[in-house]
């Protein structure tokens, strides 16, 4: 037998090696806190960063992106500060509780943290876990346990994010808004949020990433989320302009029985953006929605790894995504419905539709189903063209300019997806998005 | 001047010859009825005016009101006032209808240099037109042509010939599919637009849709050209006799 053999280690896995040596102590939380990122950064020695012989990361090879590691963001100073203020004004007008992160860092004099409705606690990560918080080390890393490397990263830095509770039955009327901006000099940030949402509740997140158009930043940012039996919970991740050079995100959630819940990843900025969710159901009865949208051009890739864990019988679940490339824009989209062997009754669709604007455009997408129940309704759909010549023509013939005519079927195309968004004003707001991506296409 | 005049039109599709040499003058005012057997070019002549890229145009002139339009890309077409009215109208989900509408009324508006409509004044429009002919709000509100029958669908496309009020009006197989009492909302439609400025092609198999639109001429096109041309009486000829003396012409 051959021992495995190991490549050398990359410039920038040497770098976070030493990178942990050095701040390990100075990272929050001890004890149990440090014992998880001690781990984590076992399993990163062991694999490195995950490559394209990995097959989850097969069109995303973070080893190779990935040519040096950037220093640990330093804590923001009063520039970092003024700059995210101006990205903050670009964000998506919704009503809702902003609470803002820069370069990774609570930020309490730009968050709204001030009478909090009732049932609802939001607290610093970074504070929890220097507190070493119980309730915290209840759920940290054990929601939907993963061995994936890019998580375990965010494990052994894991810095500042929200750690939110919504008490059983308290419905929440002001959508949360999660706000991380790249403000500083380039540097890698890693944000941890966790969210629990007790039985019967209601609760909106949203979470925006967004910073200076030209951001160098490496993020690698992880929400946990567990959602209660009963509870109703929406969570739309906005990956905008300044995301990073290298975006790097995850969900986990975990979904009661007879919940709903409603997962939506917009993406148009970031150069290279890789979001996973990973879903499981653990209750019978839920319902859910999982969709999103890429809107790509230059040379940007994005990444959407997902996988639906239907655990337990009759769930229903809708996988819906989109995207659209431009120039030399890339998607890849790998879908994966896991139906387990007492999952009965259940109802899965994936669907992933790719609209390719130029020749030079890639659309990769790998959907699958692992079925091990024999009762179920399931399948799957991929799609990958142009702008339909006869559509175009019809639109043209009334006397809309080609450009119009194009960006009306575009809309529509990204339109089905966002549909299923429930929050009329956020949906607005994202298709105003759309819009300005079309209106700024050469 | 003529409102339309095609000069000696040929027409490839693929490689293959389908308008060889076709001539037609249409002035202000009138109907032509253009009939012919399958495989004859009407549709042809339909998409070439309407400006559908993939018909070559090996030779000849289309003159809208004195200018050629040949050059001109379809929507600038259809700005100067040409209409097509298609066969198989396009369904075109996640569009809505009221949005098609007004986008195109308004970027039609904008190329002639006009304001564009105001909300009220569209709407006023629109619902005046619709309820003639019997299409209702609910229908306006869902993507163009989304679950329309064969029957809604050719009345949609009235609909915006209405509302979009062109010189030159084509309407290509607009019987098709049609049963008698979905026929008879259509053409009165088409009246209801006839006016001393406006001229109709009106492409069709059948004499049936002359009932109802009264055609000015009628010409008979086979193998790429028109081979005879009539008043009202030659549709109800061929409707008697049939194709077949023509296409024997020919060879």
């Amino acid at each position: 037998m051959n021992a495995e053999v190991r490549p050398i280690k990359t410039a920038a896995e040497t770098a976070l090696a030493q990178s942990f040596a050095a701040v390990k102590r100075a990272l929050p939380g001890a004890g149990a806190v440090g014992a998880l990122r001690e781990h984590a950064f076992r399993r990163f020695e062991t694999e490195g960063l995950p490559h394209r012989r990995v097959e989850e990361w097969k069109y995303t090879d973070l080893r190779a992106l990935m040519r040096e590691a950037k220093p640990l963001a330093a804590v923001p100073d009063a520039a970092a500060k003024a700059c995210a203020k101006d990205a903050l004004a670009m964000l998506p007008a919704i009503e809702a509780r902003r609470v803002v992160f820069v370069d990774g860092a609570l930020v309490p004099e730009l968050s709204d943290l001030s009478g909090l409705e009732a049932g609802l606690t939001i607290r610093s990560m970074a504070q929890a876990l220097a507190a070493g918080d119980r309730g915290l080390l209840a759920h940290l890393g054990r929601i939907v346990p993963t061995d994936d490397v890019a998580v375990a990263l965010n494990t052994v830095f894991m810095g500042d994010g929200a750690v939110i509770h919504v008490a059983q039955g308290a419905a929440l009327v002001q959508p949360i808004h999660l706000v991380f901006v790249n403000a500083g000099e380039p540097a890698s940030v890693f944000a941890r949020s966790l969210a629990v949402i007790g039985k019967g509740a209601r609760a909106m997140l949203v979470e925006s990433h967004v910073g200076s158009t030209a951001s160098e930043d490496q993020v690698n940012t992880v929400l946990e989320l567990k959602v209660g039996d009963e509870a109703h919970v929406d969570h739309i991740k906005i990956t905008g302009a300044g995301a990073g050079a290298l975006h790097v995100s995850t969900l986990m959630a975990a979904i009661g029985a007879h919940a709903r819940f409603n997962e939506f990843l917009f993406t148009t900025g970031g150069a290279v953006v890789r979001n996973q969710a990973f879903v499981r159901f653990d209750g019978e009865g839920t319902i859910a929605g999982i969709r999103g949208a890429s809107l790509l051009k230059g040379r940007q890739h994005a990444d959407t790894t997902l996988v639906a864990d239907h655990a337990v019988a009759d769930c229903t679940s809708r996988e819906v995504f989109k995207s659209v490339l431009d120039e030399e824009g890339r998607s890849v989209f790998q879908g994966k419905i896991i139906v387990q062997r007492n999952a009965q009754k259940t109802d899965a669709k994936m669907a992933t539709h790719a609209l390719l604007l130029s020749e030079t455009a890639e659309a990769d997408n790998k959907p699958e189903l692992e079925i091990f129940a024999d009762d179920v309704q399931c399948g799957h759909g991929a799609t990958s063209g142009a702008l339909d010549e006869d559509l175009l023509f019809y639109l043209k013939a009334r006397g809309i300019p080609a450009k119009e005519a194009q960006a009306l079927l575009i809309q529509a195309f990204v339109g089905e997806a966002v549909e299923g968004i429930e929050h009329a004003g956020l949906r607005d707001a994202l298709m105003d998005h759309v819009v300005a991506w079309l209106e700024a296409r050469g | 001047m003529h409102l339309l005049e095609v000069k000696d039109l040929h027409v490839e599709v693929d490689g293959k010859k389908i308008l060889n040499g076709l001539e037609l003058s249409v002035s202000r005012g009138s109907v032509h009825a253009l009939m012919g057997p399958n495989g004859s070019g009407k549709s042809t002549l339909a998409h070439v005016l309407a400006g559908k890229d993939d018909y070559v145009v090996t030779q000849g002139e289309v003159l809208l009101d004195g200018e050629d339009i040949l050059a001109l890309p379809p929507e600038e077409r259809a700005a100067k006032g040409l209409f097509l009215a298609f066969q198989y109208p396009f369904e075109i989900p996640g569009v809505a209808t009221m949005t098609f509408l007004r986008t195109a009324l308004n970027a039609q508006r904008k190329k002639r240099g006009e304001d564009e409509l105001s909300t009220p004044e569209f709407l006023k429009r629109v619902r005046e037109v619709a309820g003639k002919l019997g299409i209702e709000q609910e229908m306006l509100r869902r993507g163009v042509n989304v679950g329309f029958s064969g029957g809604e669908k050719k009345r949609n496309e009235i609909l915006q010939m209405a509302l979009l009020q062109p010189r030159l009006c084509v309407l290509d197989e607009t019987d098709s599919g049609l049963d008698i009492d979905a026929l008879k909302v259509v053409a009165d439609g088409v009246n209801r637009l006839r006016s001393p400025e406006r001229a109709f092609v009106v492409i069709t198999h059948y004499q049936r849709l002359l009932n109802y639109i009264v055609p000015d001429v009628v010409h008979v096109l086979s193998r790429g050209r028109i081979v005879k041309t009539g008043d009202k009486q030659l549709a109800l000829d061929l409707e008697a006799t049939g194709y077949a003396q023509y296409q024997e012409q020919m060879a």
